[in-house]
């Protein structure tokens, strides 16, 4: 069994969903091998040569993969296919959106966000919105899979597999083009990888209340920042911080809900969370039924508090 | 030009989903079903740029059940112009779907298709990316604007830590994200206009495609439950269980 995982990297640096997606495909079995793209990223190929259990890393370096487009990505991994028994990659951007290109052009149906591996052809994976669990089988002669990060441990970094050059594939498809990009990057915690998550809803009521409460505590608490859909919504804060079904999925060690009434989309982002507090005014929220810590106070009162008693 | 939509016939948004006691999936009988909100986004998309001018013919599709006739209505009422069903009783996966959309994309012609970035029951995320493949043509996913210009589209799309804009010359494949736009309520008067326009039933085998699923989906569970938690009265007391029982400030 031979198994091909898309590294994710972004900026020149190897990001740390891909020893998770790693410690996946370990699990399934076989020969791991793992494929930079893009260009300019020899770096991230000799950081991703360090993760424990990868045979070999293929890099791809091009022009044609500037920004991972999609398009190109997909053929050439269609190209490496053959070797291969699986693929797999990340629930991030890049493979989100280019893997089920290649289950296309290979006629495999993939399997999206996986959490558990029960065999090397059978998988478990959420469906509306994390409220069932289905354990699928594929009949397919190939696997294409996504995972999702949050579920599988990295693997560690102590090894130094070999570093294959190889041709960049079929040459870009020109009638997609990249124009540009605007990264809300600031230099918060990254809220996909975050320890600790304090996120605010819709009882914010503003932006300014968003800046002045939950930026300080999450600085208090060294955490990411989250948000509600109707807090992005209202524009307290850039959509990539949204948690939920159509946002991020986390699962810290600490998820601090202010202001959330709990639907069923936005559990469906962080009730993985190992400890969950909420901080609402309404005792009814249902955010509260699957708190491990509920306070059921004005947040205006709860949070200045709490800022100040934080150390 | 020609725009495609296409739409699913979900467990509506609001609801809760039931599993069946035995392990064999969502109990979905009397439940309330509509139209999968992201596809909702993409169709609001279409007749957009129609009033706009970039398209003059919507073409609906959905590829389901008998009763997922019901947003085809629901999608001529809003503006499109006229709707197909390709029927299938059976559950549907992205490749089987991306497969019927392929075929009616050859059948009626098409410069762009306009889809959900993932619908709300399977949450799989696929049907753009794979029909885009099919058909060997560009694809912008996660769109949180699109403009399109004669033959260009620029679809400035959701990531991870933010926004990219591609430029995608047309025909391509585009799938919309929450913020694309807010669709719009249906009125009175359109519902009844909706009832002249036409919708189509077909089946699958008149476009040759197999819509058999390639996975198969041995049981649904319901996920692991929390335990219950605790309600606190005061930043005290919430202080100190995190300290002390959580251990994890
Ligand atoms: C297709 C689709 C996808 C979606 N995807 C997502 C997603 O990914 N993520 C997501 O979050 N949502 C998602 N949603 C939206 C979701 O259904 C809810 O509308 C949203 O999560 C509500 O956000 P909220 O809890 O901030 O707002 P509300 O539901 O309005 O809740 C606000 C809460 O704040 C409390 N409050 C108000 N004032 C105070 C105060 N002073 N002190 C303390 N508490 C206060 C209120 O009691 C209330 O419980 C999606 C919806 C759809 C249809």
């Amino acid at each position: 069994m031979s198994i091909l995982v898309l590294a994710d990297h972004a900026a020149g640096a190897l990001q740390p969903s891909t020893a998770r997606v790693v410690t996946a495909a370990r699990q399934i079995g076989g020969d791991v091998v793992l494929l930079v793209a893009g260009q300019n990223c020899a770096a991230v190929a000799r950081e991703a040569s360090a993760i424990d259990g990868v045979a070999r890393v293929l890099l791809a370096d091009a022009d044609a993969l500037a920004h991972q487009l999609p398009e190109a990505l997909a053929a050439l991994i269609a190209e490496l296919a053959p070797d291969y028994d699986a693929i797999l990659g990340s629930s991030g951007l890049v493979a989100k959106r280019c893997l089920p290109r290649v289950a296309a052009l290979l006629d495999v149906m993939q399997v999206s966000e996986i959490i558990a591996v029960v065999a090397p052809d059978t998988f478990r994976r959420p469906t509306y919105a994390g409220n069932a669990i289905e354990t699928v089988q594929s009949t397919d002669s190939k696997r294409v899979l996504t995972v999702r990060t949050t579920a599988f441990a990295p693997a560690g970094a102590g090894a130094s597999a070999p570093i294959e050059t190889i041709s960049p594939g079929p040459s870009g498809d020109t009638r997609s083009s990249f124009v540009g990009r605007s990264s809300t990057g600031s230099d918060r915690i990254e809220l996909g990888s975050a320890r600790r998550v304090v996120s605010g809803g819709r009882g914010l009521g503003s932006r300014e209340s968003f800046d002045k409460l939950v930026y300080p505590l999450a600085d208090k608490l060294q955490a990411a920042v989250g948000a509600s859909r109707a807090a992005v919504d209202a524009g307290y804060v850039p959509s990539d911080c949204q948690v939920g079904q159509t946002g991020k999925v986390v699962a810290p060690e600490l998820y601090l809900a202010l202001g959330i009434s709990g639907a069923i989309q936005h559990l469906a982002g962080m009730q993985d969370s190992k400890v969950i507090v909420a901080i609402n005014k309404d005792p009814d929220a249902p955010i509260f039924s699957i708190a491990d810590y509920g306070l059921a106070q004005d947040l205006f009162e709860a949070v200045p508090e709490l800022i100040a008693k934080i150390g | 030009m020609k725009a495609l939509v296409g739409v699913k016939w979900v467990l509506d948004f609001s609801v809760k989903v039931r599993l069946k006691s035995d392990g064999t999936g969502a109990d979905l009988a009397g439940a309330r079903m509509s139209m999968n909100p992201f596809d909702e986004i993409a169709l609001e998309q279409a007749i957009r740029l129609k009033e706009a001018g970039a398209v003059d013919e919507i073409v609906v599709v959905s590829v389901g059940p008998r009763p997922a006739a019901d947003i085809l209505r629901r999608a001529l009422a809003m503006g499109a112009d006229r709707a197909v069903l390709v029927r299938s009783d059976a559950p549907v996966e992205p490749l089987g779907v991306a497969k019927a959309l392929k075929s009616l994309v050859e059948r009626d012609g098409a410069g762009l298709v306009l889809l959900g970035k993932q619908a709300i029951d399977d949450d799989n995320n696929q049907t753009g990316q794979m029909l885009a493949a099919l058909l060997g043509w560009p694809q912008a996913t996660y769109a949180a604007e699109l403009a399109v210009e004669g033959n260009v589209a620029t679809v400035t799309c959701e990531s991870d830590d933010g926004l990219e804009t591609v430029r995608l010359t047309l025909p391509a494949v585009v799938t919309a994200d929450l913020r694309l736009n807010t669709p719009r309520h249906i009125s009175l008067p359109n519902i009844m206009k909706a009832k002249n326009k036409p919708l189509e039933e077909i089946a699958p085998e008149a476009l040759n495609v197999d819509l058999r699923p390639r996975l198969k989906v041995l049981r649904t569970d319901e996920p692991a439950k929390r335990r219950a938690g605790v309600m606190v009265a005061s930043v005290d007391e919430l202080l100190d269980k995190l300290r002390g029982e959580a251990k994890v400030i």
